[in-house]
């Protein structure tokens, strides 16, 4: 097979055409005297189509190309934690020491390092019986994750013999009576998922600490959800603070198409966030992608695999993970730019026929598990998408749509106003509360459910009566109907508002986002007697302790203060029913 | 093979050129046209393959016959790059213009460009103040940013641009910057502006300038701004300048790019514009920032017309995902009188909480910004109200609110075009003055602590 005299016919940018093979459908080639890396796929006759995940001036036809025999793939096994790489798995700190700043071309690397030792401790004896999937021994690979190694899918029999003690990735550290041999690395094809007993229905949130996407609108563990929104909306860093507060044991990031300076920011950053769960640096969880717009188009279409491959290996171990993905538009346009210079029939907007079907098995790729070894894992996926012109009735949005369960729509009026995080409470939408609302009465409050149907109602009320307003100003509203648009400001401002930015408000607890919420609804209730009891409406709303209760949230120790906050605000709104 | 003529072209199209039966000839090669008049055109290879290969002509293909003779150079596009590139003038294709001799080349350049690694890059983190309030309080701009102006035919942005080019500077530092200026596609009258705005201020003996007018031929104008990069990148990383990088009109670019995508018979994505498109601004506006161990640095400010003031425009839209925010400059300002007429709603510099705040700007900084936004956002929405209800339906807070708007856009935002407002006495303390027209207990995105210190009325004695 490898005899085989492969030359290049035809380059056209990313796209080369090669004569003189038979390569297998995404099979992975080497083209041209530099040897760059290449993914077979279209056969055409006795051509083949191959998307090059390098850059292509100065390749000529006549230059040869060389079968691998192998699909492209990914290298699984301790090592990924930490590491940064490009859409293909290769390092960037490996190609920063091989090739410079720049990223020139030709140049392989590993995805992990093969000479490092780490250190194995086995899990099963000489005489075990093993199946697939299941964990033959562990490695401290961070400081809070311990890395299992697991028997490869398709592999299983009895323990002929198992190693302890350090070992590099390659070196076998345990044998079956088969005489097959296991080392702490795997690969795997990054196109195909990997194997699981079952899905179950998630009925456990992810919770993020940001206020209004675990309140209003959660998203489960194993479940997937679509953040479109218009550039300046603040897809990036609803991202980031996913990556950085979400309750995931893993979390993968992928930066597919989008600027460089935003994984700098990430890689600076990430060091030194305490994760508030292990109290350890968050970087010791996180696995990084990372192809900006301007690396090769081919290698970015191949980023999403390569990341979520990844994630459901950690799934595999019984770890919950969270995949975000940084653009998926941007995966999308690379599939368009690949299928244009296939000159396939275009469907919408010049996106190939298949977008949709590709959207849809990624994210089918996510989902809460019973894991070959009968263990419990989650994969949980959160797409950006980034519509042109913030229309998101276009192919990749609606394609996004049909699919994720979760809805956290950015608005460009929001971000104009400076409320971030900029999501709508009138258009996002999750269908995940009803299978959660067990867990909040179990672990938070009893009346959670409750409480969050009172606050989007209090919303969905402010927007009516918000439409009125516009027409006749709000002093020609009665008064009570004003105080619920002070109630819901005070939502608006004090609630759903949250600065990212700030060291103490970037991060509520659920336990203290319940008790907000309450603050609220204390104030309203406090308010309406005291209106009824003849307070002015100016007087309630200003009574300094609410002031203080609002802008205590920016200080340490809050969740301690808020129940005297609380109290302080309504004996103050009692008082001023009593001055009248 | 470099010696070889060929006359073996098939098909000509529009900018394109088609040929059969070559030697190998490679991907994005250079080439040279000889017409039968003896003249020279220069292009480049767009496909090449064993039976065809096609050649993109940057001067326009007229003239051109079955009897041209096509040389292909052996290389891929290069422009010769030294310190010698600074006070001079070039073409669109990297020729002398100002009469002056060829460039001497310490090195030669591969003018594409190669992705700076993410792992490499530094945090762009340096404040640049450029003494325009609007800018300098609301979209900071930082060292190694891309910041576009969003404008639109009849608005002054040139007048902003060469503003920014003059006036910036760090705070606490005297290192200057080095403008390369970039003209693609721009009238012979927008280029005698800028050249005797910069040369009027003795900036033009630091700056490179990269010229495509817009008599010149469209296709080179795909090159221009790859050459200007490519100096920019020789001088920040070779040797370590501070380069601000000035493109004008980033329209005309991608209107060249449409018409080659149209010649190719490509699939058009949005309005006709290649799919690619995203990809291919990319690969310009990337080469912004800096990278580790290295002093200088790469700060971009590219300039495009929305057509139809239509920010949902594919360039405007496209540019906004790749680039680190926008300036967008406002019609219903300018037409009010207000120079400069920058929006600032829209307006956003992503990279603006990493330079700002104590030891960079001022503590009180991120507070009064987002303070001024909301404040404004407010009550010029409020304005839309009172074009039907009128005042007297407003309440107290909202009535400030509307007076606030007015203010804000007559003191703050407008200022001279010579006017160099430094960040804390010329811009903050300005914005807390203003501020000030406001009750404070309406003024809920500010720290209390800021109050405390900076607020005018309740501040007394307790200056730093």
């Amino acid at each position: 097979m490898n005899k085989e005299n492969g030359v290049i016919y035809r380059i056209s940018g990313p796209v080369v055409t090669a004569t003189g093979i038979t390569p297998r459908m995404y099979e992975v080639v080497r083209v041209g005297n530099e040897g760059l890396m290449g993914e077979v796929i279209e056969l055409h006759g006795d051509q083949s189509v191959i998307q090059v995940y390098e850059e292509t001036s100065g390749i000529k036809p006549g230059e040869p190309v060389i079968r691998t025999g192998q699909t492209l793939s990914v290298q699984l096994g301790p090592g990924l934690l930490t590491q940064i790489y490009d859409g293909i798995q290769r390092p960037l700190p490996k190609l920063e020491e091989t090739m410079g700043v720049f990223i020139t071309r030709g140049v392989d690397a590993d995805g992990l390092d093969l000479e490092k030792e780490w250190e194995f401790a086995p899990t099963v004896k000489k005489g075990d019986e093993v199946v697939p999937g299941q964990v033959i021994g562990t490695v401290q690979e961070t400081e809070t994750i311990e890395h299992r190694v697991m028997v490869p899918p398709g592999k299983e029999g009895t323990v002929k013999s198992i190693e302890s003690g350090s070992f590099n990735i390659t070196q076998t550290i345990c044998k079956l009576e088969d005489d097959s041999e296991i080392a702490m690395m795997q690969e795997w094809p990054v196109r195909h998922p990997r194997p699981f007993r079952q899905k179950y229905a998630p009925d456990v949130p992810l919770i993020t600490g940001q206020r209004i996407l675990d309140f209003l609108f959660p998203l489960a563990k194993g479940g997937t959800a679509g953040i479109p929104g218009p550039f300046g909306s603040g897809k990036t860093v609803t991202q980031q603070q996913l990556a950085k507060w979400s309750d995931a044991q893993i979390v993968v990031y992928i930066g597919c198409g989008e600027r460089g300076n935003e994984m700098t920011e990430v890689l600076d950053e990430f060091p030194h966030l305490i994760d508030p769960n292990t109290n350890k640096p968050l970087m010791n969880r996180t696995v990084m992608i990372a192809n900006t717009s301007n690396m090769p188009v081919a290698a970015r279409e191949a980023s999403v695999y390569t990341g979520v491959t990844i994630a459901e290996y950690f799934r595999d171990m019984g770890y919950n993970v969270a995949l975000m993905a940084d653009s998926t538009s941007r995966w999308a346009e690379a599939m368009r730019e690949i299928s244009s210079r296939l000159e396939e029939m275009p469907g919408e907007e010049g996106y190939p026929a298949y977008l949709s079907s590709r959207l849809a098995e990624f994210y089918e790729r996510a989902g809460r598990v019973e894991t070959l070894s009968g263990e419990d894992g989650s994969v949980s996926v959160i797409g950006a998408v980034s519509p042109p012109g913030g229309d998101i009735s276009e192919p990749v949005s609606q394609g996004t749509l049909r699919i994720v369960k979760v809805f956290w729509g950015l608005d460009a009026g929001l971000a104009r106003q400076r409320h971030f995080p900029a999501i709508s409470w009138l258009s996002s939408y999750s269908l995940y509360p009803q299978a959660l609302d067990q867990w909040y009465r179990d672990n938070i409050a009893n009346d959670f459910p409750e409480v969050r149907t009172e606050i989007s109602t209090l919303l969905q009320v402010e927007a009516e009566l918000q439409e009125i307003v516009q027409l006749v100003g709000s002093d020609a509203l009665p008064i009570d109907q004003q105080l619920t648009l002070e109630v819901a400001r005070m939502i608006r401002e004090f609630f759903l508002q949250q600065n990212a930015f700030h060291d103490v408000d970037t991060f509520s607890d659920l336990k203290l986002q319940y008790e907000m919420a309450r603050a609220i609804l204390r104030f309203q209730e406090e308010g309406k007697k005291a209106i009824a009891g003849g307070a002015q409406l100016e007087e309630v709303v200003n009574v300094p302790a609410r002031t203080d209760l609002m802008r205590g949230r920016f200080e340490k120790g809050y969740d301690d203060r808020i129940d005297g906050l609380v109290s302080d605000m309504e004996k103050q709104i009692a008082a001023s029913m009593e001055d009248n | 093979m470099s010696g070889k003529e060929y006359r073996t072209i098939t098909d000509v199209k529009g900018p394109l050129v088609f040929l059969n039966k070559t030697e190998p000839v490679s991907y994005n090669e250079i080439v040279q046209l000889r017409l039968s008049d003896g003249s020279i055109k220069n292009g480049q290879v767009l496909d090449t393959s064993d039976d065809q290969v096609i050649v993109q002509v940057f001067e326009g293909t007229a003239s051109v016959d079955r009897q041209t003779g096509v040389k292909f150079l052996g290389d891929v596009f290069k422009l010769p790059v030294s310190k010698g590139l600074i006070g001079r003038i070039l073409d669109g294709a990297g020729r002398p213009r100002d009469g002056g001799p060829e460039i001497v080349a310490d090195d030669m350049a591969d003018i594409i460009g190669a992705a700076i690694n993410p792992y490499s890059r530094q945090s762009p983190e340096a404040f640049i103040q450029t003494g325009i309030s609007a800018i300098d309080a609301c979209t900071s701009l930082v060292r190694g940013q891309k910041l576009p102006i969003f404008s639109a035919s009849g608005l002054p942005h040139n007048d902003i641009a060469l503003q920014i080019a003059r006036q910036a500077k760090l705070v606490d530092s005297d290192d200057d910057f080095v403008v390369v200026f970039c003209a693609m596609g721009i009238t012979a009258e927008e280029y005698n502006f800028f050249v005797h705005d910069l040369e009027r201020t003795g900036a033009l003996e630091n700056a490179a300038l990269f010229v495509n007018l817009a008599d010149d031929p469209a296709v080179e104008r795909l090159i221009t701004p790859r050459l200007a990069l490519t100096a920019a990148e020789y001088l920040a990383f070779e040797h370590d300048y501070h380069v601000l990088v000035i493109y004008t009109d980033m329209t005309n670019y991608c209107e060249s790019l449409r018409q080659i995508g149209a010649a190719r018979e490509e699939v058009p994505g949005r309005r006709g514009y290649p799919g690619y498109m995203y990809t291919d601004l990319a690969m310009l506006y990337e080469r912004a920032g800096l990278v580790k161990g290295k002093k200088g640095s790469i700060t971009q400010f590219p300039i495009l017309t929305m057509p139809g003031d239509d920010i949902t425009h594919p360039i405007p839209d496209l540019s906004g995902y790749i680039t680190e925010g926008q300036i967008v400059i406002s019609r219903e300002l300018h037409q009010k009188g207000i120079y400069p007429p920058i929006n600032v709603l829209p307006s956003l510099s992503r990279l603006m909480n990493a330079g700002i705040g104590p030891g960079k700007t001022r503590e009180d900084h991120k507070s009064v910004s987002d303070q001024l936004y909301a404040a404004y956002a407010q009550g010029k929405e409020l304005r839309g109200l009172v074009a039907i209800v009128g005042e007297d339906a407003l309440n107290e807070r909202d009535l400030q609110l509307l007076k606030f708007a007015d203010i804000f856009e007559d003191q703050f935002l407008r200022q001279s075009r010579d006017e160099d407002r430094s960040i804390d006495e010329g811009t903050l303390d300005l914005a807390w003055s203003l501020l000030s027209n406001i009750d404070t207990r309406f003024l809920v995105r500010l720290d209390q602590k800021w109050i405390d210190k900076y607020h005018p009325d309740e501040s007394k004695g307790e200056e730093e």
